[in-house]
């Protein structure tokens, strides 16, 4: 083992962050785009009391989508092209949730378990399609050649790599806290969430049906992420493509203790740390790895500081209970 | 030809059940607590981690006890989480599992270097069973195998006589069912889900040993590969019953082992789709036998005291 000098480690890792203006737009805030829409999509399911643990394969899934679309399309307008890759991405990331909706609705599976075996499925679908019939025309490598111009969505700067994906999922993250906050869709969502019982016995809302869009929405918002992936960043779809962004997803979605405003700091938080950590990996032979043990403390660390909290309220009003 | 494909498909499928049925073992009993685990993913990784750094040092003994322990650490993380301070469970899990596969990834690059350069451990070989081993096709199937496996066929027996026979167990089940009559009774739920749990992280390591140990050789990071998932699905499968649960890794032990029938009898299924078989398996089985009717009346459930 390596002796480690750890000024050097934060320093490569700050300046993979921060360091420059390349590092935070082009580094940080693309790795953040991602993180914003699946952590969007687990914090609306999770708020509705929906444990979908399967962004990353409805991440995937939108990516293939898209991409089979861009390769199709290569020779069509732009407009249309990347219309159509939105488009494919959000029904796909839909149908990939839908599969559990529709085994919860109709079975009763936990879709705890089911959004974690359609993650591997979907892992593999990926993997067959790269070596299969998406793969590059030479055939050599696991992956799709390379998008089209038309297929390649828009930079927001000259000389940046950061692209359309970012301000959308921004736009998202409005749309979604105005829909929770205000409007009768959001009451019931949140309700759901609140307390299942009192919600179905209330008897204005249909949970399983709340329950039910509330997962194809969510797969929406993720399989929109595979779209701007490979649209906006990879412009190729291929294996790995996705270093467990959705199970992230789930601490970004934690961190901001799933208010939708909040997800925006927190997916940039965590893109930075995925920045900086590759960085560490590459200056300061820190294996990059040690991200996975960070947003486990992380989530860790935001169960217990709310259990504690939950602990001390729950104390103080019962030693209030017994002052009256 | 055809029977000896059928044959080694059959060896193949015991081979790969018997970590899974060490996991999922662990996992019925902290179920029948009330607990799910999800991070036994994380605690299988972590018990592979610790049998390799065990055994290089003391051999396969020594290396099956590291894996052990390593599992009973992470599971004290999970317990303390979910039983003591009373977090979600399926949350606590998934971070579980990030937390095995981090720390087991971190520690072996910077133990053995950036690629993991590849690092042998002793394995433990098959043994035949005089007699047994000769009958035709399940013979060698299920008579020839690593010691542990041998090991397991005893396992399975001894929790369904201790879940359904011994006061513990009685007092395990009544915790899963109902932790409030439970402690009602003079029972601490806590206690019991601790130790439940704790049992659960030694199978779950055990199952990383055998995966190095008794097959693998050497430690890859994230070689888990979903094991802890799918043995958390073959619990569910074998409605939360030791016999079910054998019988439910040996289907997905046969389902994993499909790829290799498919090789040896030259039929083109795509082999990254043949990887995807069990899980499909398991959302088929999942959505046909309606599990959720027999799973324990607690199960996920925060116990609403602390003690």
């Amino acid at each position: 083992m390596g002796s480690i000098d750890l000024a050097h480690v934060f320093a490569a890792f700050w300046n993979g962050a921060f360091g420059s203006s390349f590092a935070f737009f082009s580094i940080t805030l693309v790795r953040a785009t991602p993180l914003l829409f699946l952590g969007l999509a687990v914090s609306l399911s999770f708020r509705a009391g929906l444990l979908n643990i399967g962004a990353d394969g409805q991440f995937l899934m939108g990516a293939a989508a898209a991409t089979s679309v861009a390769l199709a399309g290569s020779s069509s307008p732009r407009m249309m092209v990347l219309l159509g890759m939105l488009l494919a991405g959000i029904v796909a990331g839909c149908a990939w949730a839908g599969i559990a909706a529709e085994l919860r609705r109709r079975f009763g599976v936990l879709e705890v378990i089911s959004t974690l075996m359609l993650n591997f499925v979907a892992l593999y679908i990926v993997a067959w399609l790269v070596r299969g019939p998406l793969q590059e025309p030479s055939r050599t490598y696991p992956q799709t050649e390379s998008f089209a111009p038309p297929a390649r969505w828009p930079l927001l700067f000259p000389g940046q790599r950061l692209h359309l994906g970012f301000p959308l999922a921004l736009a998202l993250a409005g749309l979604l806290w105005w829909i929770l906050t205000s409007t009768a869709i959001g009451f019931r969502v949140r309700s759901v969430g609140a307390n299942l019982r009192a919600a179905a016995s209330a008897g204005r809302i249909d949970v399983e049906r709340t329950f039910f869009g509330v997962f194809l929405a969510s797969g929406a918002l993720a399989g929109l992420a595979g779209a701007a992936e490979v649209g906006g960043l990879t412009w190729a779809l291929y294996e790995g493509i996705s270093p467990g962004y959705g199970y992230t997803a789930i601490a970004v979605a934690l961190l901001a203790r799933l208010d939708m405003r909040r997800v925006v700091v927190t997916a940039v938080f965590f893109g930075a740390l995925q920045a900086g950590a590759a960085a560490m990996q590459r200056d300061a032979d820190v294996p990059s790895v040690v991200v996975t043990v960070l947003i486990a403390l992380v989530v860790l660390g935001v169960l217990a500081g709310t259990r504690v909290r939950e602990l001390a309220t729950a104390r103080s009003r019962s030693v209030h209970a017994e002052t009256l | 030809m055809m029977t000896s494909a059928i044959g080694a498909f059959l060896a193949a499928s015991v081979r790969t059940a018997s970590p899974l049925a060490y996991a999922a073992l662990g996992e019925l009993v902290t179920e029948r607590s009330g607990v799910i685990n999800i991070g036994l993913e994380g605690v299988i990784i972590t018990g592979a981690f610790g049998a390799v750094a065990f055994a290089g040092a003391g051999g396969v003994a020594a290396g099956f006890a590291g894996a052990a322990a390593s599992g009973v650490i992470i599971a004290v993380v999970f317990a303390f989480f979910v039983v003591t301070l009373r977090a979600d469970q399926i949350i606590t899990g998934t971070a579980i599992s990030m937390l095995g596969l981090g720390l087991t990834g971190t520690l072996y690059a910077m133990a053995y270097g950036k690629g993991g350069a590849a690092l042998h451990t002793p394995t433990m070989s098959p043994v035949a069973i005089p007699i047994l081993s000769d009958i035709p096709l399940i013979g060698p199937a299920f008579f020839v195998q690593p010691p542990v496996t041998y090991a397991l066929y005893l396992l399975v027996p001894v929790v369904a006589w201790w879940i359904y026979r011994s006061n513990a167990g009685l007092a395990l089940r009544a915790v899963g069912e109902n932790p409030e009559a439970a402690s009602g009774a003079g029972i601490s739920p806590s206690r019991v889900r601790w130790k439940a749990i704790l049992f659960g992280g030694m199978m779950g390591g055990i199952s990383g040993g055998v995966l190095v140990l008794a097959q693998v050789g050497t430690f890859a990071e994230g070689m888990s590969d979903g094991r802890g998932y799918i043995a958390v699905a073959i619990v569910v499968l074998g409605r939360w019953r030791p016999f079910g649960v054998a019988w439910g890794a040996l289907l997905f032990g046969a389902a994993s082992a499909l790829k290799f029938l498919a090789q040896a009898m030259g039929w083109a299924l795509p082999y990254q789709l043949s990887l995807a078989f069990p899980y499909v398996l398991a959302l088929i089985a999942l959505a046909t036998l309606r599990g959720r009717a027999v799973s324990p009346e607690a199960l996920g459930q925060r116990v609403a005291h602390v003690r």
